[in-house]
């Protein structure tokens, strides 16, 4: 795994960054298990979805919510394990070029959340080199906190798709998200200006 | 008619795939990604010739339904075109996305496997469908005949909406004409 001198970083930190640049209604997807409890930790706005199931497919959802909404700036989170599981999603977005998506994913070789079992990644793929090879050429590693925050200000200027791959240390998620997926869907609905409350 | 000559070949020529593009479009249904079937062929190709509709292929199934999920959040409407087999890769995003969040999924299932299926393996795959369906108790209705094709589309599709739960419009041999041996 060729990720340069890239510093470990921590999950819950770095989410924390994103959500605190966040200031125009930004939409932001949590994938299954530990990046959206540390979504739901980093404070809940109207404008988070989180996942409950459905490994894998923070990016494509996301990418359903770029395609219907192209004036809003679409975030993902999701975790390397996760994302092995649907690698074909990366030249999905690639081919359809959306200029509003995010792609962040969570690295610490593990599936954290069922055991900390090393993925078959850890240690032979590189995912940025994956996200490239797959057509995503605005993708990168964030070496430390700052240069992170730097490839999310870029991500939010850019016209084309960006994928930021942030390694993070073996920690769980911080908080645990309520499991009401009726409520998280309607008032994502809400936040997203679709639907009014009744 | 002048508007009628306008429209890409087959849209309103009276075919299933003709009847099927139009029930999607007078129902603003106009992301369509797909895993391709050999019958679905001249649906998709008209579908990529409408320029109302988004019309792309995905790497999996499961993949298209996140992405139309996400899309019917942001508040815009999209169906999944797939096969038989399309179908069995779903089970778990049935159950922990569509179903639980209440998602008015829309699936369009070309039917392989039964009446004529010239490999087993096909005709196993398709009796995993409908004990998956009635597992989760989603509405699916087989479509056989052309004259009922568009009343059937059409109001589940309304329906699907209305009541926030996915529905299966599986396309049989009968409607489509199926694939059979060729080679
Ligand atoms: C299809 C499927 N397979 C397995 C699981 C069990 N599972 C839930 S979360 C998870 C690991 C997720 O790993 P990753 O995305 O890397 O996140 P981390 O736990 O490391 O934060 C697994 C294997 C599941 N929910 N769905």
């Amino acid at each position: 795994m060729n990720t340069g001198n890239t510093k470990v970083m921590n999950r819950f930190d770095v989410t924390s960054r994103l959500i605190a640049k966040l200031k125009h209604e930004e939409a932001v997807i949590g994938g299954i298990g530990n990046t959206n409890f540390d979504l739901w930790a980093a404070g809940h706005r109207p404008q988070n979805f989180y996942m409950l199931g459905s490994m894998g497919l923070a990016f494509p959802i996301a990418l359903g919510v770029a395609l219907a909404q192209p004036d809003r700036r679409v975030f993902a989170l999701e975790g390397d394990g996760s994302l092995l599981m649907q690698l074909g999603a990366l030249s999905t977005i690639a081919a359809l070029k959306p200029k509003n998506l995010t792609m962040i994913v969570m690295d610490n070789g593990i599936y954290q959340i069922t055991g900390a079992q090393p993925t078959p990644a850890a240690n032979v793929a590189d995912i940025v080199a994956i996200a490239i090879g797959s057509g995503l050429a605005s993708s990168a590693w964030a070496a430390d906190e700052k240069d992170f925050e730097r490839l999310v200000d870029g991500a939010m200027a850019a016209s084309e798709p960006s994928l930021i791959a942030v390694r993070i240390d073996d920690k769980p998620g911080v908080g645990t998200t309520r499991r009401d997926p009726v409520q998280i869907r309607e008032r994502f609905m809400h936040g997203l200006g679709v639907r009014d409350p009744l | 008619m002048a508007i009628a000559e306008q429209q890409p070949q087959g849209s309103s020529d009276g075919s299933w795939h003709g009847i099927v593009l139009q029930t999607l479009k007078r129902n603003e249904i106009n992301l369509i990604p797909y895993v391709p079937d050999r019958v679905l062929t001249p649906l998709i190709k008209n579908l990529h010739a409408d320029p109302f509709f988004t019309t792309f292929a995905t790497a999996r199934e499961e993949e298209a339904v996140g992405i139309v999920a996400g899309a019917w959040m942001g508040g815009r409407r999209g169906a999944v075109l797939m096969q038989t087999s399309g179908f069995a890769t779903l089970a778990n995003v049935l159950a922990s996305l569509a179903v639980p969040y209440q998602i008015p999924l829309i699936m369009l299932v070309s039917e392989r496997g039964t009446l004529g299926e010239f490999n087993y393996g096909q005709s196993l795959v398709c009796r995993t469908m409908r004990p998956v369906l009635d597992s989760l108790a989603l509405e699916h209705h087989t479509i056989t005949r052309l004259d009922e094709l568009e009343f059937i589309a059409d109001r589940s599709i309304k329906q699907a909406v209305t009541t926030q739960a996915p529905v299966a419009l599986i396309l049989s041999p009968l409607l489509t004409g199926g694939k059979v041996f060729d080679k």
